[in-house]
């Protein structure tokens, strides 16, 4: 018997649960009760709101992706400076949060944000009360959820960077300042770019935070989308907008997959 | 200067270990909080008010929905990442030894759930156990939620396994097996006496990170699930704006838990390494 045989109940269990249960997805989005039709797959790109609500995901992605790094790059950079058994046991502190369930810390951030935050600042009315007030509730809860898995890359990146070259680049005359921008970065980006990843895409589709958050008055794509399937059913504009989200989603692997030399094996394309 | 830096180093890091476990200590600690609102009544949602401190709301967080959405999350987790485990690390065997092309393919399939948004992955179980449902409707047979949530958990913690023990299998050489072979086993016997002890870690750690995403997982659950709650499903329908909230005892009830595994863990781990370090002190003195 063949080693490789091992890999097939593998290969059919991707098949039956993963790959073919795709094709649903297009075909609620061109067939409506039992007729093939693209009217409403057009309808739905038409619709303006749609795309606004995928704009402002895009958006409050990109801001969660960059505060993640700005927070998190800082956090990883000090850890794997330091000795190597006080930073095993700082950096396990840090990734417990992950473990804990994600709802759960969410439904949490919401209790803080209306009652603790205006206890505090002696607020007569909640956070939450106005437009601006909810994104940045989202926002900060996003960057709460998201920050472990920033940390957790960059962390692994820079522990492994070699430090001769960083003695290597004081020796050649290169102050602090210098070493950490023309050697330390541009040898992280690695870490770097698969930080950006584990965070931009997951947090365009997140739900849960802005239907927890601001009592679900403010809306993401991800919402639209737990709409379309679950509140008011109607799968061919769900299906619609799902189909944006894998070609979103699709362009972005494929710009991250450029920066990304650091890897091996097989990638999506 | 340099002293300046170094604390600032550690504020730093402190003042963000402070944001992470924030909102954890927040529930810790209003768990120990009274909630009756009047005779029997429980309200969670006035998470905020000191009103009275009471041990009652440990004794509720095992009885009623709750204790069952724990139970079920618990099952759940541990059945889908052993047969996760199984299937992921034969199949990792099986995709070490293929060709490069037929290899680099099938990894590109496997990546698919862990690029995908759990979101899409989520709804097309939902879809496909619908139009399967309807098939065995004819038949009188129904996938039961139980069964859709395990199928689902599996499915997406395959992969995981698969590229946690792929690296150790590489690193791992091709002659184990043919020398056990040559010792006169059998293929199976081979790979479950030379070939499986020697990527055990890295089978492990695929166990761990099945289990952790099953646990963790809320999306997927919530499309595939109609009737019966996990944890996850449980907490969000009850964070719901309008409903009575959420018992804060549950945060200390798996907090506990984790933490003390994780101590474990690592404390182990710590001692190991302390040990190499004398072994390998002692055999440089030896020199």
């Amino acid at each position: 018997m063949k080693r490789k045989y091992f890999a097939y109940p593998y290969i059919v269990w991707m098949i039956l649960f993963i790959a073919a249960p795709m094709l649903f997805i297009f075909y609620y989005a061109f067939n409506v009760n039992g007729t093939w039709t693209a009217e409403k797959f057009l309808d739905t790109l038409k619709n303006v709101s749609y795309w606004k609500t995928l704009l402002r995901s895009v958006l409050m992605a990109f801001g969660t992706t960059a505060i993640c790094l700005l927070l998190g790059y800082p956090i990883a950079y000090i850890l794997s400076n330091m000795k190597k058994s006080v930073a095993g046991f700082i950096s396990v502190l840090f990734f417990v949060p992950m473990w804990m369930n994600f709802v759960l810390r969410t439904y949490a951030w919401s209790a803080i944000i209306e009652y603790a935050i205006p206890d505090l600042f002696n607020m007569t009315r909640s956070l939450t009360a106005t437009s601006t007030g909810r994104t940045v509730a989202v926002l900060l809860v996003l960057v709460y959820d998201f920050l472990p898995f920033m940390v957790l890359p960059l962390y692994n990146t820079l522990s492994k960077l070699d430090k001769s070259l960083l003695e290597a680049s004081r020796d050649l005359g290169a102050n602090g300042r210098t070493t950490f921008f023309r050697v330390v970065l541009p040898l992280s980006i690695p870490g770097i770019v698969s930080g950006i990843t584990m965070v931009f895409v997951p947090a365009i589709t997140a739900f849960t935070v802005p239907a927890l958050i601001g009592n679900g008055n403010y809306s993401l794509y991800g919402n639209v989308i737990d709409d379309a399937f679950k509140i008011n059913p109607e799968y061919s504009i769900g299906s619609t907008l799902s189909i944006i989200l894998l070609v979103f989603v699709l362009i972005s692997t494929l710009i991250m997959n450029h920066f990304d030399t650091d890897k091996e094996g097989g990638s999506i394309l | 200067m340099k002293r300046f830096g170094r604390s600032l180093k550690y504020v730093y890091l402190g003042v963000m270990l402070l944001f992470l476990y924030l909102p954890i200590v927040y529930l810790i600690v209003f768990s120990f909080n009274s909630f009756h609102v009047n005779r029997g009544n429980v309200d969670y949602t006035n998470i905020g008010k000191c009103t009275g401190f009471t041990l009652s709301n440990y004794a509720d967080v095992f009885t009623g929905e709750a204790g069952k959405a724990l139970l079920l999350t618990l099952e759940i987790a541990l059945i889908s990442s052993v047969v996760a485990t199984i299937i992921g690390t034969a199949a990792a065997i099986g995709i070490n030894s293929m060709k490069k092309r037929s290899r680099s393919a099938v990894l590109s399939v496997s990546q698919l759930p862990m690029v995908n948004p759990d979101l899409v992955t989520g709804i097309t179980f939902m879809m496909l156990f619908a139009f399967v449902n309807s098939l065995l409707a004819n038949v009188n047979i129904k996938i039961s939620d139980f069964g859709k949530l395990l199928i689902a958990h599996i499915s997406f913690s395959i992969p995981y396994v698969i590229f946690s023990v792929l690296p150790r299998l590489k690193q791992s050489s091709d002659m184990l097996y043919e020398a056990a072979l040559d010792l006169g086993c059998s293929p199976f016997q081979a790979l479950l006496k030379a070939v499986i002890p020697d990527i055990m870690p890295g089978i492990s750690s695929g166990f761990i990170m099945a289990l952790t995403m099953s646990l963790d997982d809320f999306v997927v659950s919530y499309f595939v699930s109609d009737l019966r709650s996990t944890l996850s499903i449980y907490i969000y329908s009850r964070a719901a704006h309008g409903t009575k909230g959420v018992n804060p005892a549950l945060a200390t009830i798996i907090f506990i838990p984790l933490v003390t595994m994780l101590l474990i863990v690592n404390l182990r781990r710590l001692a190991k390494e302390r040990e190499y370090e004398i072994q390998n002190k002692k055999v440089k003195m030896k020199k």
